[in-house]
C-alpha cells in the first residue's frame, strides 16, 4: 500500500487569482526574445523557446536552473515581455463589465455610497458566515446594477456607451462619435479602481482589474510542451511552442517596427497580429476569430483546448484515466458456471495479480507460487523484497533459490486464484447493477464467460460484446465487494420492487413443461434431470415433485402467465410443494415484480436465492435436453382453408373502410370533437385496420395445438408475444411512419401503382400477407419504410438519452441519503426531507408495496 | 384578462398547502435537521404563494404536498430575498 510521505504544509484550501505583471516575472527564468527552437546541432538557442534554463526534456541532462535531471525537474516558466499591452481573452467578459461599471472620470463603481457600504457589510457578513454563493450573488448583482447606471453617483459625469465589438473591441461611445479603447486606456482607467470598488466587481485581492491586460506572458516549461522525433528522425515540436513562436516573432516586429519609426498604420497593424496571437494561444475556438492553424492546416490545440471537453484534461486523463489489473474481452455463455462467477482465460490469468504479504500461514502456497513464476497458472509475477525493491520474476535465474528467501515482510504479486472477487462491467455503465462483483474461475478459452442469467442486468448479449474486468488490489476493496457488490446482492435491483435476475429463455420453457400436468419421467431420465441440479435425496419422477425438491419450504402465490388448462388459473406453493398452477415467467422469469425469486431473496437471503437460480436453471436445462424442445416451419403452416378464412376476414374490413372512404366522399361523414374530417376519416381507417389485424390473429390461434412450441413460448413468457406468431402466420398489419400510415413518396400517392388521392388501406401501407405466404412487392417496400424508421429512431434516440443522463449523472453525483432519512448533497443541503418522500429503498421493498403484506398475514393466519 | 387577485391561488388544486412555521418551530425543525437556515430548499419572497401568505425572508414555509409514493409529503423551504437567484 502507498504511503503518504511526510510532509512540510497541509494544504487546507486551494484559492485561485490572477497573477500581476510582477508575480509573472518573478516567477520567470528567462525573457524570451528569440522564436527558434534549436540549432543544426539541436541544441538549444539561449533566449529561444527551448532554452534550457526552461527545464530539460533529454533523459541524462541536467536543468540549467536547478540542476536535476529530466526525472525531477519540474520545469520552469519564462516570459515574453510584450512590446505593447493586449487583453486576456479569458477575461474579456469582466473587463467589458468593469468598463462599464466604472466611472470614466473618477473611477469610481457607478454605485451610490450608502449602496457600497451596505453591499460590503452584507458581503462581509456572508463570507464570515461562510456563504460565499450569497456573497457572489451580490457581487453580480452589484456590477450589474453599476453597469446600466448613467450618471456617476460621486462626480456627476455623464457616462458615454460602451461599445464591445467581437472579439476584442471596446469603443467609446460619446457625442464625437466612437473612440477605440487601447489595451492602454483601459490598463489606465483599471489601475485607478480603488480596492474596495474593484471587488465589488468581482476583483478580489489580491486579483486587480488591470491584471486582465497583459503586458508580460508566460512562457510554460518544455516539459508541459515537449517536442516529439519521428521514426523518421524529424523532430516535431508542440502546438503551443509554435503557437508562442508566432507571438514572439509577431513580438520582436512590433519592436523594431517602434523602433524604426514606422507609421501609426504599420505599427497598430502589428499590435492588432500580437493580440490575436496571443488570444488564440489562450484559446483557439473563440467565436468570431479566425482558427490558428498547423502547416496541415489542422487547427492548432491551444490552452483552452487542452482542458476542455471529452478528449480535455479533466474528462479523459482525470475523470477518466486508465488503469493497471483489468482486462477487456469478449463475452460469451456459459450457463454451467454460477451466476457469481466469471471465467477468465488462463492466459489472463497470467497477467492478473494481487499482492499478498508472506506470513507464517501462506508461506508454502506463496513459495509454490513464486516457484511456478510467471508461465504457470497459480503463479507469480513480482516480488517485493522487505527494503521495497520489486522482483520482476521473468528474469530471475532460479524461483526456487528466490522462494527460500521469502519471509514475513515480503509481498508477493501472485496469481488470481479461483474464487476470488472481481469488479466487471459493461458500458454504458447506466445504473448501479452496471457493475457488480464476481468470483473468478479461470477456464480454457479466450473469452470471458458469465452465465446468461446475469444478461439483464448488464444489458449484455453474446452478438460480440465486451466487458471489463478489474482486480481489487487491497483486503479493504475485496471485504467492499464481498459485502455490498456481488451478483447474489444485486439480484433485487434498485429500480423497481422487483428481481432483474431471473430464468429467461429456454429456462422457462423447461420449467413450464416440467411442472405442467402430467409431466412423467423415467427413473433414468429422471437421475439425470435432477443430477444435473446437484441435488442429492430421494428421486422423485413426477415433473412438479422434481421441481419441488429445489425448493426451499416456501409459501408462494401468483398468476402463471400461460393458461392452457383452467386448473392453472392460479399457482400456489405451499411449504415448498405444488399445490395447483404452472412454473412460468410470471414465477421464475427476469425483470419481473413478486416472483418466486423475490420470495426466496427475502425469506432465505442472496445466497439461497442464487444456488436455487444455479441449481434450477441446470436441472432445466437437463430436462429440456431429454425432452426435446425446437421450433421449426411445422409450427406455421396452417391448412389452406385457414388462409382463405383470414382473407375473407380482411376483405370484409376493407370493405368498412371503403364505406367511410364513400362516406366522407359524400360528405356525410360526421366529425370527432377536436380533429378535422380527414382526421377522423384517417382515425376510423386506422381503428378498422388495426381490429382487422388483430381479428386475424383471433382467428387463427384456434387452429393453433396445445402443444405448439411457438405457441408455448409465447404464451409461457419465454420467448416472443403472441403479436410476433400472428406476424408469422396470419397478417401483418398496418405499416407506420411517424405514427401515420405511410403518405409521403410522389404526389398524392405513396407509389407510382396507385392513382393520385387513393388512400384505401393497401395504398397506405396495410399488409394483408404474412411472413410465411410472404410479401408482395408493394407491400414489402412499405416494410422497408418502416423498418428503416425503426432504425433510425434507435440511433437517435441513444445518442439523446446518453446526454441527458450524463447530465442527471453531474447534476445528481453527490447526493446521498443520510442517516436520519434525508437527501443531502455533499455540503449538507437538502434536496429531500424524505428519501423518495416515503423514504423506501425500492431493492428492499417487495412489488408496489414498501412489505409483502398480503404474503406475511396468510403466512400469520395459518400457523 | 381577469380582474387582479379575482382568484385565490391558494384554492388552486396544484398549489399545495403552504404554512409560515411560528419563530419556535423553526428554530425546533433546523435543531432536528442539524441545519443551517440557508441549507433548505429556497423560495423567493417575490413566490406567489409567498405574497399571498404574507412570508417575509428569513422565515421558514412548510408544504405539505400530495405524493406518489407517500399520501402526503412534508416539505420546508426557506423565504430568500428577492434577488436570490
Amino acid at each position: 500500500m502507498v504511503v503518504r510521505e511526510e510532509t512540510e504544509y497541509t494544504i487546507k484550501g486551494i484559492k485561485l487569482s490572477i497573477l500581476s505583471p510582477d508575480e509573472i516575472r518573478k516567477m520567470s527564468v528567462v525573457a524570451i526574445t528569440v522564436p527558434d527552437t534549436y540549432d543544426e546541432e539541436w541544441t538549444p538557442i539561449p533566449f529561444g523557446l527551448m532554452d534550457s534554463r526552461l527545464g530539460t526534456i533529454e533523459p541524462l541532462q541536467s536543468c540549467a536552473t536547478c540542476g536535476e535531471r529530466m526525472e525531477s525537474c519540474p520545469g520552469h516558466f519564462g516570459r515574453i515581455e510584450l512590446i505593447r499591452p493586449v487583453l486576456h481573452v479569458g477575461f474579456i467578459k469582466n473587463i467589458y463589465q468593469a468598463l462599464q461599471a466604472t466611472c470614466v472620470e473618477c473611477k469610481r463603481i457607478l454605485l451610490k455610497k450608502e449602496t457600497i457600504e451596505k453591499l460590503h457589510a452584507l458581503i462581509k457578513k456572508y463570507v464570515d458566515r461562510n456563504q460565499p454563493y450569497f456573497a457572489n450573488l451580490l457581487i453580480n448583482l452589484a456590477s450589474k446594477k453599476a453597469s446600466k447606471t448613467d450618471i456617476c453617483p460621486h462626480c456627476k459625469t455623464q457616462q458615454p456607451k460602451i461599445k464591445f465589438e467581437r472579439p476584442f473591441y471596446f469603443y467609446e461611445e460619446g457625442e464625437k462619435g466612437s473612440k477605440l479603447l487601447s489595451p492602454y486606456d483601459i490598463y489606465e482607467r483599471f489601475k485607478q479602481i480603488p480596492e474596495s470598488d474593484a471587488i465589488l466587481l468581482g476583483f478580489i485581492p489580491p486579483s486587480r482589474p488591470e491584471y486582465t491586460i497583459l503586458f508580460v506572458l508566460p512562457v510554460p516549461p518544455i516539459s508541459i510542451r515537449p517536442s516529439i522525433t519521428l521514426e523518421t528522425g524529424e523532430r516535431s515540436e508542440d502546438d503551443l511552442t509554435h503557437k508562442l513562436g508566432d507571438i514572439v516573432r509577431t513580438n520582436e516586429k512590433l519592436k523594431q517596427s517602434i523602433d524604426s519609426g514606422s507609421p501609426q498604420l504599420i505599427i497598430d497593424e502589428h499590435w492588432n497580429l500580437l493580440q490575436f496571437h496571443v488570444a488564440t494561444y489562450i484559446d483557439n475556438e473563440i467565436a468570431g476569430l479566425a482558427q490558428s492553424v498547423h502547416r496541415s492546416g489542422r487547427p492548432l490545440k491551444t490552452l483552452a483546448q487542452r482542458l476542455k471537453g471529452k478528449e480535455g484534461r479533466f474528462r479523459n486523463n482525470l475523470s477518466g484515466k486508465r488503469v493497471n489489473f483489468s482486462t477487456r474481452t469478449v463475452v460469451s455463455p456459459d450457463p454451467f458456471i454460477s451466476i457469481n462467477e466469471v471465467g477468465i482465460p488462463y492466459e489472463a490469468a497470467l497477467k492478473l495479480t494481487i499482492p499478498e504479504a508472506v506470513t507464517a500461514w501462506n508461506i508454502e502456497r506463496l513459495r509454490r507460487a513464486v516457484i511456478n513464476g510467471t508461465e504457470v497458472h497459480p503463479g507469480a509475477n513480482y516480488v517485493i523484497r522487505p527494503d521495497g525493491r520489486q522482483i520482476d520474476l521473468r528474469f530471475v535465474k532460479d524461483r526456487t533459490q528466490l522462494a527460500q528467501q521469502l519471509g514475513p515482510g515480503w509481498i508477493v504479486e501472485r496469481h488470481l486464484l479461483d474464487g476470488e472477487l472481481v469488479i466487471f462491467n459493461r458500458q454504458p455503465s447506466l445504473h448501479r447493477l452496471s457493475v457488480m462483483a464476481h468470483r473468478i474461475k479461470v477456464l480454457p478459452g479466450k473469452t470471458l464467460r458469465i452465465n446468461p442469467m446475469v444478461c439483464p442486468p448488464y444489458n449484455a448479449d453474446f452478438d460480440g460484446d465486451e466487458m471489463n474486468l478489474f482486480v481489487p488490489q487491497s483486503p479493504e476493496a475485496r471485504a467492499e465487494l464481498e459485502e455490498i457488490m456481488t451478483v447474489e446482492k444485486q439480484i433485487q435491483t434498485p429500480r423497481y420492487g422487483g428481481s432483474i435476475i431471473g430464468a429467461l429463455h429456454d429456462y422457462i420453457t423447461s420449467a413450464f413443461l416440467l411442472t405442467r400436468k402430467g409431466t412423467k419421467l423415467n427413473r433414468f431420465v429422471a437421475a439425470f434431470v435432477m443430477g444435473m441440479g446437484e441435488y442429492k435425496g430421494e428421486l422423485k419422477t413426477s415433473g412438479r415433485e422434481i421441481f419441488e425438491s429445489f425448493l426451499p419450504e416456501i409459501d408462494y402465490e401468483n398468476k402463471p402467465m400461460a393458461v392452457f388448462d383452467e386448473d392453472d388459473k392460479l399457482l400456489i406453493i405451499k411449504k415448498g410443494k405444488i399445490i395447483k398452477g404452472v412454473i412460468d415467467h410470471n414465477a421464475i422469469g427476469d425483470q419481473k415484480n413478486k416472483t418466486l425469486i423475490s420470495k426466496i431473496y427475502f425469506n432465505y437471503g442472496p445466497s439461497a436465492a442464487a444456488a436455487f437460480l444455479d441449481k434450477t436453471s441446470k436441472m432445466l436445462l437437463g430436462f429440456l435436453d431429454h425432452y426435446g424442445f425446437s421450433i421449426g416451419l411445422d409450427d406455421l403452416h396452417l391448412d389452406e382453408s385457414v388462409y382463405k378464412e383470414v382473407d375473407a376476414l380482411i376483405a370484409k374490413h376493407f370493405e368498412k373502410v371503403n364505406e367511410y372512404i364513400e362516406k366522407y366522399n359524400r360528405g356525410e361523414l360526421e366529425r370527432e370533437p377536436g380533429a378535422t374530417i380527414e382526421e377522423t376519416l384517417e382515425q376510423r381507417i386506422m381503428d378498422e385496420l388495426n381490429i382487422a389485424r388483430d381479428e386475424a390473429g383471433k382467428l387463427v390461434e384456434k387452429y393453433f395445438s396445445k402443444d405448439n412450441s411457438i405457441l408455448i413460448t409465447a404464451k409461457t413468457g419465454a420467448r416472443g408475444k403472441m403479436l410476433n406468431l400472428f406476424h408469422m402466420t396470419a397478417c401483418i398489419g398496418q405499416q407506420a411512419l411517424r405514427g401515420k400510415r405511410i403518405n409521403r413518396g410522389y404526389e398524392n400517392r405513396t407509389l407510382s401503382h396507385f392513382k393520385k388521392g387513393d388512400i384505401s388501406p393497401a395504398a397506405r401501407g396495410f399488409i394483408k400477407s404474412n411472413y410465411i405466404k410472404g410479401l408482395s412487392p408493394i407491400e414489402f417496400f412499405f416494410h422497408a419504410v418502416s423498418g428503416r424508421e425503426g432504425l433510425v429512431d434507435t440511433a437517435v434516440r441513444t445518442s439523446q438519452s446518453g446526454y441527458m443522463q450524463r447530465r442527471l449523472i453531474n447534476a445528481l453525483l453527490d447526493l446521498h441519503a443520510e442517516y436520519d432519512g434525508t437527501v443531502r448533497d455533499s455540503e449538507g443541503n437538502i434536496i429531500q426531507f424524505r428519501y423518495g418522500e416515503d423514504g423506501v429503498d425500492p431493492s428492499k421493498s417487495y412489488g408496489h408495496d414498501p412489505v409483502d403484506l398480503d404474503g406475511i398475514i396468510k403466512e400469520v393466519l395459518e400457523e | 384578462m381577469a380582474k387582479k387577485d379575482s382568484f385565490n391561488i391558494l384554492e388552486h388544486e396544484l398549489v399545495p398547502k403552504h404554512v409560515v412555521l411560528s419563530k419556535e418551530e423553526a428554530k425546533e425543525l433546523l435543531r432536528t435537521l442539524n441545519i443551517m437556515p440557508h441549507q433548505l430548499p429556497w423560495i423567493r419572497e417575490n413566490d406567489p404563494v409567498c405574497r399571498k401568505i404574507g412570508a417575509k425572508r428569513g422565515d421558514i414555509i412548510k408544504i405539505i404536498r400530495k405524493s406518489h409514493t407517500a399520501k402526503e409529503a412534508v416539505f420546508y423551504r426557506y423565504v430568500v430575498p428577492r434577488w436570490v437567484k
